[in-house]
């Protein structure tokens, strides 16, 4: 186990290497720099030519690149051109808004989606079983910040039942300890801050939690039908083996393995994918600031985040594998 | 997890709790939905309306504008008063009047942060933090980068504890409309100490901002309210009234600006009652909100919206009666009528004529798509082709719907029988990039004055060359001139009649229209004057 764990790290090294020299590549290719993003109809040659220098973006894209990777090794990432902020300070504010959502979202995905698909399945053809299909094909088509705007004009707007946009409403005075603001409310016994998370959290975490809630229980179905055809499942059932133990120990316990590495894949694309839903609730997470930083050419935010969105994922994906080998010990023999 | 479930939703009903304030239940929380986070809580460093919306309740300057107004008006200073050269400006200041950490506001108050700006260092010398000291009072005691622009001013001297008398090396066209703005507010002596100890610093590729600028608790203004809180991760900025302010105190207890990026965001937000007001309305908005008994006021025009040639980009636009034709072929009323919202006017120059320099006497160019065919055939130009640029996914004060109103445009060339290649450009940093270098053969771009001064909107483009228009014209660029080195204001008002009549008879590019943007109140307030330069005081409003 350690092993494997420590060549998951090692790999890490090459994999964020090649995309800090990517994303330099690319930014280098991108038209245009931060000058005129910070200056506007107020840029003139001169005052873009003087913040390049002052920023030593007029120097040769290997020179940037020695720099960045010089202050990755001192422990910084630089400074957003957009806020004049440490890079790390705007990712641990933000982070947190993007992981409750994404937890949030992907803890819907799994408590709906894992009983449906294996309830469809279990109940091949019957009504429950069209319905979960035929409504996962249209989680899946439905275009996220379709739904999302759909969900707000009608919860927020029109009915007035959730916020319309934030993380909190305004004036709530909750005392920041992670940053995620419903633990926060909950650790410090302010159970009214925690409420009202929880009531920003519900439309943007619905609408993101729609394409991996119709994966999961299409997954889980396709998969419980698999195991359901097993030879052990049928040999543990006419043995008179308890029908809850073989539902749970020999189908459940298998079907959910192929499960467990989709919701690994899934979690690590909501970090990097709640772009759009940030936008439509105006969350304040990462993927939002992404996207401003992509117009107004914030490179060191860009380079930043995405290596740590990067690093992210693959410690999810190590983290899928650690729990696949100890639900299926197969995996740890081999 | 269920109990835990049960205490969220038992406690849920109390959210309230910090919601009303203290003050019985009565509303006296005044939130503002705005489109971009502020950079900065120090005025002096940002350059952006965003950072003024929010400081500007918290910071006076030596004047300001009338309220709904775009002439001068005393602020911290009483009455103003400049010497026959233009380069000695006198102050009284108001007496009685208390910095948000309880220092006294006088003349020494007023000489410490002319001169703090003055001997700023290092990155503060950068135009990304200190753009608008450079814009009027350009450089710096010592200069760092030989590109920085020649100090013009010289010293401040506190005459007597409420008289300030600033004296500049040279005339300004920026003088005493510079004196209003709000990167040069005054802040309390005691606060300028703090801020020197903490230096911007430009490390790698970005300048980070000072502490103080980003937290609350060390700025102090003079304004109806003071800073209490900036939640970053919640993109929200609170205020407090300040009960020791001199002058009307502000009506609501607590003012809070939010940010929502998008404008279906903010007016959701409002229509959902999340928001009392915001700002940059659609203008496919306006009657929507209007029919749901929101309040849409317009604020008078102080923009300019053009299409810019450059002539360097396509050899055809050096030819005079080429620029015409493009002028006689667009129509303009047309173009007010279906896509700006109420109030828009079609314009004849380069400013509104709510700036003082606005001409009647500019030659104008009708809509006349046979005299733009007469025009073009006579240069030898029936066959003209341009590529004309134009911005997506932006929306300006000025320019509403940009592909909407490119498409009118499109229409209207194509009519006088020129080819129009379009060149749609993400706005920042591309398009803007592209028309700042001359890289656009035609395009359209606006501009929002800062203050009421002709200069602000024509000295921008026309006082030398500049690569958007790729021109040189000695007529326009002496025309200018003149005006800017003039110092008696009446004359000066004359001498930018005279360059908008000098300006129009060149035509670099073609005025299309002022608009008056728009910004929403929910029906329960009693909203700010709103003021033509987006400088609305919210300390004036109040829930009915």
């Amino acid at each position: 186990m350690l092993r494997l764990v420590a060549r998951r790290l090692l790999q890490l090294i090459p994999t964020l290497l090649g995309l800090s020299v990517l994303l330099f590549l690319w930014l280098n290719r991108l038209p245009g720099g931060p000058a005129s993003a910070i200056l506007g109809e107020r840029a003139t040659e001169a005052e873009v030519a003087r913040i390049n220098r002052a920023l030593g973006l007029d120097e040769p894209v290997w020179v940037q690149y020695g720099r960045f990777i010089k202050r990755i090794f001192q422990l910084d990432l630089g400074t957003s051109t957009q806020t004049g902020q440490p890079v790390w300070e705007e990712f641990t504010l933000r982070f947190p808004a993007t992981v409750e959502l994404s937890v949030a979202a992907i803890a819907i995905a799994i408590v709906v989606g894992v009983p449906l698909g294996y309830f469809a399945a279990r109940r091949r053809g019957s009504w429950l079983d069209v319905t979960a299909v035929s409504g996962s094909l249209l989680g899946i088509c439905i275009p996220v910040f379709f739904l999302a705007l759909l969900l707000k004009g009608l919860f927020a707007v029109n009915l007035g039942i959730f916020p319309s946009f934030g993380r909190l409403s305004t004036g709530i005075d909750a005392t920041k300890v992670t940053g995620f603001a419903v633990l926060d409310g909950l650790l410090t016994g302010e159970f009214d801050a925690s409420w009202d998370a929880v009531m920003h959290l519900v439309l943007p975490a619905v609408a993101l939690a729609s394409i991996p809630l119709a994966v999961i229980v299409r997954m889980t179905r396709a998969s419980v039908l698999e195991v359901l055809g097993e030879d052990y499942v049928r040999t543990a059932e006419s043995k008179g083996l308890d029908k809850r133990v073989v539902r749970a120990r020999h189908v459940l316990r298998n079907a959910l393995l192929p499960v467990i590495t989709a919701v690994g894949l899934l979690t690590g694309s909501l970090l990097s994918g709640a772009v759009l839903t940030e936008s439509v609730f105006s969350f304040g997470g990462i993927g939002q600031f992404i996207r401003t930083s992509i117009d107004a050419r914030d490179y060191p935010v860009l380079v930043g985040f995405i290596l740590f969105i990067a690093l992210v994922y693959v410690l999810i994906n190590l983290l899928v594998d650690v729990a696949y080998s100890l639900i299926d010990p197969r995996v740890r023999v081999h | 997890m269920t109990a835990l479930a049960v205490a969220l939703i038992a406690t849920g009903c109390s959210s309230e709790r910090d919601k009303e304030g203290d003050s019985g239940g009565a509303k006296d929380t005044f939130v503002f939905g705005g489109p971009g986070d502020p950079g900065s809580l120090d005025p002096a460093l940002a350059s952006d309306g965003e950072t003024f919306r929010v400081t500007r309740q918290a910071f006076e300057a030596l004047l300001k504008h009338e309220p709904g107004g775009s002439e001068l008006a005393p602020a911290l200073a009483e009455k103003w008063s400049g010497n026959d050269a233009g380069t000695v400006w006198t102050f009284n200041l108001r007496k009685d009047v208390t910095f948000h950490d309880g220092e006294k506001f006088n003349a020494a108050a007023v000489c410490a942060n002319y001169d703090h700006w003055f001997n700023w260092k290092g990155t503060y010398q950068s135009s990304a933090v200190s753009y608008y000291w450079q814009t009027v009072m350009g450089g710096f005691a010592a200069n760092e980068d030989p590109e920085t622009p020649k100090a013009n001013y010289k010293s401040c001297t506190a005459k007597d504890d409420s008289t300030a008398v600033i004296e500049v090396n040279e005339p300004s066209a920026n003088l005493p409309g510079g004196f209003s703005l709000q990167a040069l507010a005054i802040h309390s002596p005691k606060a300028l100490k703090e801020y020197a100890k903490q230096d911007a610093t430009a490390k790698g590729d970005a300048i980070t901002y000072p502490k103080y600028s980003q937290v609350a608790g060390t700025v102090a203004g003079t304004g109806p309210y003071k800073v209490s809180e900036w939640n970053k991760g919640n993109k929200e900025v609170s205020l407090e009234r300040f009960d020791d302010y001199w002058g009307e105190k502000a009506k609501i207890k607590n003012l809070v600006f939010r940010t929502i990026d998008t404008e279906d965001g903010r007016r959701q937000a409002l229509q959902a009652g999340d928001i009392d007001g915001y700002d940059l309305v659609a203008p496919a908005d306006v009657k929507t909100l209007e029919s749901d008994g929101f309040q849409v006021p317009t604020r008078d025009v102080f923009n300019i919206f053009y299409v810019g040639m450059s002539q360097e980009k396509n050899a055809a636009l050096k030819k005079p009666e080429v620029r015409q034709a493009i002028a006689h072929a667009i129509d303009r009323e047309n173009l007010v009528k279906t896509q700006l919202p109420e109030g828009g006017v079609a314009a004849t120059q380069f400013m509104p004529d709510t700036v003082a320099g606005y001409s009647d006497k500019v030659k104008t160019y009708p809509f006349d798509t046979a005299k733009a065919k007469q025009l073009l055939a006579g240069a030898d130009e029936s066959a003209l082709k341009v590529e004309f640029c134009y911005p997506t996914e932006v929306t300006r004060p000025y320019m509403p719907a940009p592909q909407d109103m490119f498409e009118l445009m499109k229409a209207d060339l194509e009519k006088a029988g020129i080819t129009v290649t379009p060149k749609p450009m993400k706005w920042a940093p591309d398009y803007l990039d592209a028309t700042e270098a001359g890289g656009c053969e035609l395009h359209m771009l606006g501009w929002t004055g800062d203050f009421n001064d002709g200069y602000n909107f024509i000295g921008t483009w026309f006082a030398e060359y500049d690569k958007q228009w790729g021109f040189k014209d000695k007529g326009v660029f002496d025309a200018m001139k003149a005006a800017s080195i003039e110092t008696d204001p009446a004359k000066r008002t004359e001498l930018y009649k005279t360059a908008n009549e000098t300006i129009m008879a060149y035509l670099p590019g073609v005025p299309i229209s002022s608009s008056p943007p728009a910004i929403a109140f929910a029906d329960d307030v009693n909203p700010p004057k709103v003021s033509p330069l987006t400088q609305e005081n919210f300390a004036e409003t109040s829930f009915k």
